[in-house]
């Protein structure tokens, strides 16, 4: 029995070597385990045997059927590997030939400073403002205390539409307009971003139209003291943590006491390259205490009411932090230009 | 402001400080300052006498000169300049020199013969052209005789000056003078200030006698004139020369030079008159309409009524505050002058300097004079011409004065400045402020009774004395903080998140944003619309393609195209969300408006072969996902339509919500841009004016749908839209999808008509439905869509 199992294996080996196909290697599959195969023959002339014989006969029977079928289904298995393996072959790519050109839009650079300034303002409580482009001289000049034919106005030479209309100069008439607006003059903070014009050639750094945001804050006990603090934290979230900031004396017409408001050198640090020209410090905006005729005008009480105003480009903070040297640029619109800046910022 | 340190020096002490620190010093208190520049930088100078001086023998132009250097040193240079000759002091630069521009200065042979230095001109020393004689551009500066042999030249004719050139802010007017400077410097280093002298020798006769003065305009507030006789005109000393070249104006004579010496130390500008010529009656008024005066410069200048003269019994003499006229003007043989010293309406002046002339007189008058230093210049002028024209001074002034000098008094607490500034000065700092610029304060309790002197015109506020306890005491220390608040956070205008969700919506779209002027050209104006609107135009343009405020954002990104093609970069997607702006009864309107243009290819992979053109129903695509993206699913519709004549006539349509035309699209006029371009335009103020409604679940069918396909020959101008409305019609609730899967025209059908092939996709949320009751309804769509459409069934 036992030289007829050993035989029949031998044989499976054999005919296991021999197989060229998955279809031979199922035809094995009758030849040993079908109804007349090697296997099933076997256990043919069982009845002669005793129980116990019997019993013997068909455990070493059932072993040698799970052998055969595990050798087939191996050999199967290994041969259907193969084939997808040959199959995989042929699929081989070259994964360095050029992708598909996906080209999703990119925001502005323009864009991309004015929404981080708002996003931080708004996350201290500021509400974002917009105001007319078109604006009247009231609005634009005069309840910013600035009157008429005073030489103030010529830091901001304008476009008259009318002798009463233009298109405003700065943001500022967006605050006048909002403190007017409010109904409770209770205290406020807002930002307000937005084109502006001034009658300037376009040039590498003046450019005839370009944006502004301004911030107002007026409450009871507002000071000097919060402008700064404020203005360290924009500092140091558009610059950098370790920026510091300089307060130098200036003048604007709608605040007293003024201050033009310089940010230590972000490229070198303090200590003079050729983007702070040597100084340390590279002058970012202006800002004061509101004028008390401004609040007066405006309809709120400067012997209850105190407030900052700041302001600043957007162009020149663009071209700051991203190194640009023409103003012009931004209105160009090269779209080799706009590319570049077709991502996230990176870590300050 | 060219502020000459040598001028500040005269009545401030300035405590030896660099010119640098000074700069900065005066920077940290407002003043900024632009640059720094010494009249000459040279170095290495001497005077010397040319002993003798021969033709050098191997050129036809230069020199060869014994100069003697020093006291009995004498040394050979050569010299190539036409005017040199024996017997002159001449300015030399000896060797290890360096002038300006880094020119340095060696021993040197030139042409054979030894050179031991440079006989130099005034230019070589870096003095700017607009400041010499005509002999001088010619060649060597030759010096006077008492010019000493071996001094340093620089210092003898005064030029060892450094002029600091100050920015000041509009509200300083005060600073336009030395001596208004002096206080400032005074204040910062805590100095006193000592005015310049007007103590006049000897005054004979009176001025009444001479000239009387009438001011019939309420724009002169004070005028004084009093009168010099006698003056000789000469050139001036070398001193007041270099003084006015350190402050940048060009010395003409000693008596013009005294009226700008004047001017830069007080801040007052001074007009002289010839006496001969002004006569005995100044009359102040406003210029007639249309009255001439030949100025100065030699130009005839027509006045308005805006302008305010100066005139005699006969014609105007002079354009108050902006320029004398040329009638009364002093000349090389006057003798007899009148000084005006007066203050004009700085609106007048500013009016007319803006449509005359701007100069350093008118540019004071603009900012505002202390009336005090009207009165301290007339007198200050008298003396220089007493001393430096021989001239005698007649007594007396005459004097119109409606200004009443008197001293701001400003009452502030100590409280009120530290509650501004947010810092914590006791009284004594505060006063001590006030004290360095010479303010005298006085203490009333809790407050302070501050009296600011009339030179300070900027100063009328408590909040102008806030400022000024900030700048002189500096806010390095004030510790910042933030503002207290609710704690809740900002909000957005509503419109604003909507337009950037468009924005965003469109880059995933591979549409990027582009910034464009809002000004344009009266050609582009009109271009992509069809409306007739009222155009907003500038008063004063700079440009003629910048004159209107633009109606369409197309024609901007039109020329960014244009612009970005012509450079190669042909794959285009931008977008860009502005204002438009218009007049509309009289109210200027301003709109939010969307625009986009596309053309080029899309997802392109050249190897592949691979990539999607954009064209007509790309861009529609995108509008439809925007449009839906806004909730307005099922409510926009793009049709054929009236569009402006810029777009192809056969390949454009308007986009509407419900009834309302929001915009339009299309290809560009192919007569316009050769290059296929798509653009569109979409109000978005009108979109805007639309409530977005809530998302709300939608329940997905578990029940099998049915599909059934249908084509049909139409005539070609059958809109496909209104085919599916009346498939949709007579579909029913249960016709849920339908879809165009081809169009097609040529073989196999007849000439004229266009196949159109339809997916119809049929469904019950609640149940399973019928092949014989989805027949029903298709049969119906079909017999529909015969009788509206003469569709010919062709397959179904």
């Amino acid at each position: 029995m036992k030289e007829e199992i050993k035989k029949i294996e031998e044989a499976l080996e054999k005919d296991l070597k021999e197989v060229k196909n998955k279809n031979e290697a199922n035809d094995l599959r009758v030849k040993y385990l079908g109804k007349k195969g090697f296997v099933t023959d076997l256990t043919k002339d069982m009845g002669s045997l005793s129980v116990d014989e019997k019993k013997e006969l068909g455990k070493l029977a059932n072993e040698l059927k799970g052998k055969v079928t595990d050798k087939i289904n191996g050999l199967i298995s290994e041969m259907d590997r193969k084939e997808l393996e040959e199959r995989l072959k042929k699929d081989k790519i070259d994964p360095t030939l050029p992708a598909t050109n996906l080209k999703v839009g990119g925001v502005h650079p323009l864009t991309k400073i004015t929404e981080e300034v708002e996003e931080l303002f708004i996350s201290m409580g500021y509400d974002v403002v917009s105001g007319p482009e078109v604006e009247d001289d009231l609005h634009n000049f005069q309840l910013l205390n600035v009157p008429k034919n005073h030489p103030a106005r010529d830091a901001q030479d304008t476009f008259y539409i009318t002798d009463e209309l233009l298109l405003r100069s700065q943001t500022s008439p967006v605050q006048a307009r909002t403190m007017l607006k409010m109904k409770d003059k209770g205290p406020l903070r807002i930002i307000c971003p937005g084109k502006v014009y001034r009658r300037d050639d376009d040039d590498a750094t003046h450019s005839h139209q370009f944006n502004q945001i301004e911030g107002l804050v007026v409450g009871e006990n507002i000071s000097l003291a919060d402008l700064k603090g404020t203005l360290e934290v924009f500092a140091k979230k558009m610059f950098g943590e370790d920026r510091k900031v300089r307060f130098r004396p200036s003048f604007f017409p709608f605040t007293e006491p003024s201050y033009e408001v310089d940010v230590s050198c972000f490229k070198c640090g303090g200590e003079g390259c050729n983007i702070c020209k040597g100084t340390g410090w590279i002058e970012i905006l202006g800002s004061g205490m509101v004028h008390p005729n401004v609040l007066r005008d405006c309809g709120y009480d400067p012997e209850i009411y105190t407030g900052f105003a700041f302001g600043l480009g957007i162009e020149r903070v663009a071209m700051l932090r991203y190194g640009i040297t023409d103003i012009r640029d931004f209105y160009t619109n090269d779209l080799r230009f706009l590319k570049n800046y077709n991502r996230m910022e990176g870590d300050k | 402001m060219k502020l000459s340190r040598k001028f500040l020096e005269e009545y401030v002490n300035t405590h030896k400080l660099s010119n640098e620190e000074l700069a900065e010093k005066m920077t940290s208190v407002g003043n900024e300052y632009a640059s720094i520049d010494p009249l000459s930088s040279a170095t290495n100078l001497t005077i010397g006498y040319v002993k003798s001086c021969i033709p050098h023998p191997d050129s036809d132009h230069l020199h060869v000169c014994e100069v003697e250097i020093k006291k009995g040193e004498v040394t050979q240079i050569v010299c190539g300049a036409p005017n040199v000759a024996e017997g002159q002091k001449v300015i030399v630069s000896l060797p290890g020199a360096i002038l300006p521009g880094g020119i340095e200065i060696k021993k040197s042979v030139i042409r054979g013969q030894e050179s031991n230095g440079m006989i130099c001109s005034l230019g070589e020393l870096g003095i700017e052209s607009k400041y010499q004689s005509e002999e001088d551009k010619k060649g060597i500066h030759i010096l006077p005789e008492d010019a000493e042999i071996g001094e340093e030249p620089l210092a003898y004719l005064g030029f060892d000056d450094t002029s600091i050139d100050f920015e000041l802010t509009s509200n300083r007017g005060d600073l336009l003078s030395v001596m208004g400077m002096a206080y400032e410097v005074g204040a910062i280093l805590n100095e006193k200030v000592k005015e310049p002298s007007i103590a006049i020798t000897k005054e004979t006769e009176n001025i009444k006698d001479y000239v009387t003065v009438d001011v019939e305009t309420e724009n002169c507030p004070l005028y004084l004139a009093r009168m010099v006789k006698n003056v000789t005109i000469k050139e001036s000393p070398r001193w007041l020369k270099a003084r006015l070249m350190a402050s940048g104006i060009r010395p003409i004579n000693n008596v013009v030079d005294i009226s700008n010496y004047v001017m830069l130390e007080t801040g007052q500008p001074l007009h002289f008159f010839d006496y001969r010529t002004l006569g005995n009656k100044i009359i102040v008024r406003m210029a007639d309409e249309g009255e001439k005066l030949t100025t100065l410069d030699n130009q005839e200048r027509t006045l308005s009524d805006k302008d305010i003269v100066i005139a005699n019994q006969d014609h105007a003499v002079a354009l108050a505050g902006v320029m004398g006229g040329l009638n009364s003007e002093v000349e090389n043989d006057t003798k007899d002058i009148v000084i005006e010293s007066a203050i004009f309406s700085p609106v007048h002046i500013r009016l007319t300097s803006k449509r005359i002339l701007r100069s350093e007189a008118s540019n004071r008058f603009e900012k505002g004079l202390d009336p005090r230093r009207t009165y301290f210049a007339v007198d200050r002028a008298c003396k220089l011409l007493e001393e430096l024209a021989d001239g005698k001074v007649i007594a007396g002034c005459a004097i119109h004065d409606e200004t009443k000098i008197k001293d701001e008094v400003i009452t502030i607490t100590v409280d009120k400045i530290n509650k501004v500034l947010g810092m914590n000065l006791s009284k004594e700092e505060i006063v001590d402020v006030f004290n360095r610029l010479d303010f005298t304060t006085e203490e009333e309790g809790n407050a302070l009774k501050v009296t600011v002197p009339s030179r300070r015109i900027d100063i009328h506020i408590p909040e102008d004395l806030i400022e000024e306890v900030g700048r002189i005491h500096g806010i390095d220390n004030v510790q910042g903080t933030l503002p207290i608040g609710t704690g809740l956070p900002g909000k957005y205008e509503k419109n604003y998140l909507k337009e950037k969700a468009i924005r965003n919506r469109l880059m995933a779209h591979g549409l990027s944003q582009v910034w464009t002027y809002s000004l344009t050209s009266k050609e582009h104006l009109h271009e992509f619309t069809k409306d007739d609107f009222t155009s907003i135009e500038l008063l004063d343009p700079m440009l003629e393609d910048k004159k209107y405020l633009r109606y369409s954002l197309i024609p901007s990104l039109y020329q960014v195209a244009e612009y970005n093609l012509s450079r190669k970069v042909e794959d285009i997607r931008i977008q860009e969300i502005s204002n438009i702006y218009y007049l509309e009864d009289g109210e200027v309107k301003e709109k939010k408006v969307l625009a986009g243009l596309l053309t080029g290819e899309v997802n392109t992979n050249l190897w592949l072969h691979q990539g999607t053109k954009v064209d007509f129903y790309y861009v529609k695509g995108i509008i439809e996902d925007v449009l839906t993206y806004l909730g307005f699913q099922n409510r926009f519709h793009i049709e054929v339509g009236e569009v402006a004549k810029e777009y192809h006539p056969y390949q454009s349509a308007i986009i509407k919500i419900d009834q309302e035309q929001i915009g339009s699209m299309g290809m560009i006029h192919p007569s316009i841009s050769k290059t296929p371009i798509y653009v569109f335009e979409i109000n978005l103020s009108k979109v805007f004016a639309y409530s977005i409604r809530s998302i709300k679940d939608r329940e997905i069918s578990k029940y099998p749908s049915i599909k059934k396909d249908v084509a049909f020959a139409f005539d070609l101008d059958t809109s496909a839209k209104e085919i599916l409305n009346t498939i949709q019609k007579a579909g029913g609730r249960l016709l849920t999808e339908i879809s165009i899967f081809d169009v097609y025209q040529g073989e196999n059908i007849e000439k004229d008509k266009k196949s159109i092939a339809f997916n119809l996709t049929f469904m019950d949320p609640t149940r399973t439905l019928t092949e014989d009751e989805v027949m029903e309804i298709f049969n119906k769509i079909i017999k529909k869509v015969e009788e509206v459409h003469s569709g010919i069934l062709r397959d179904k």
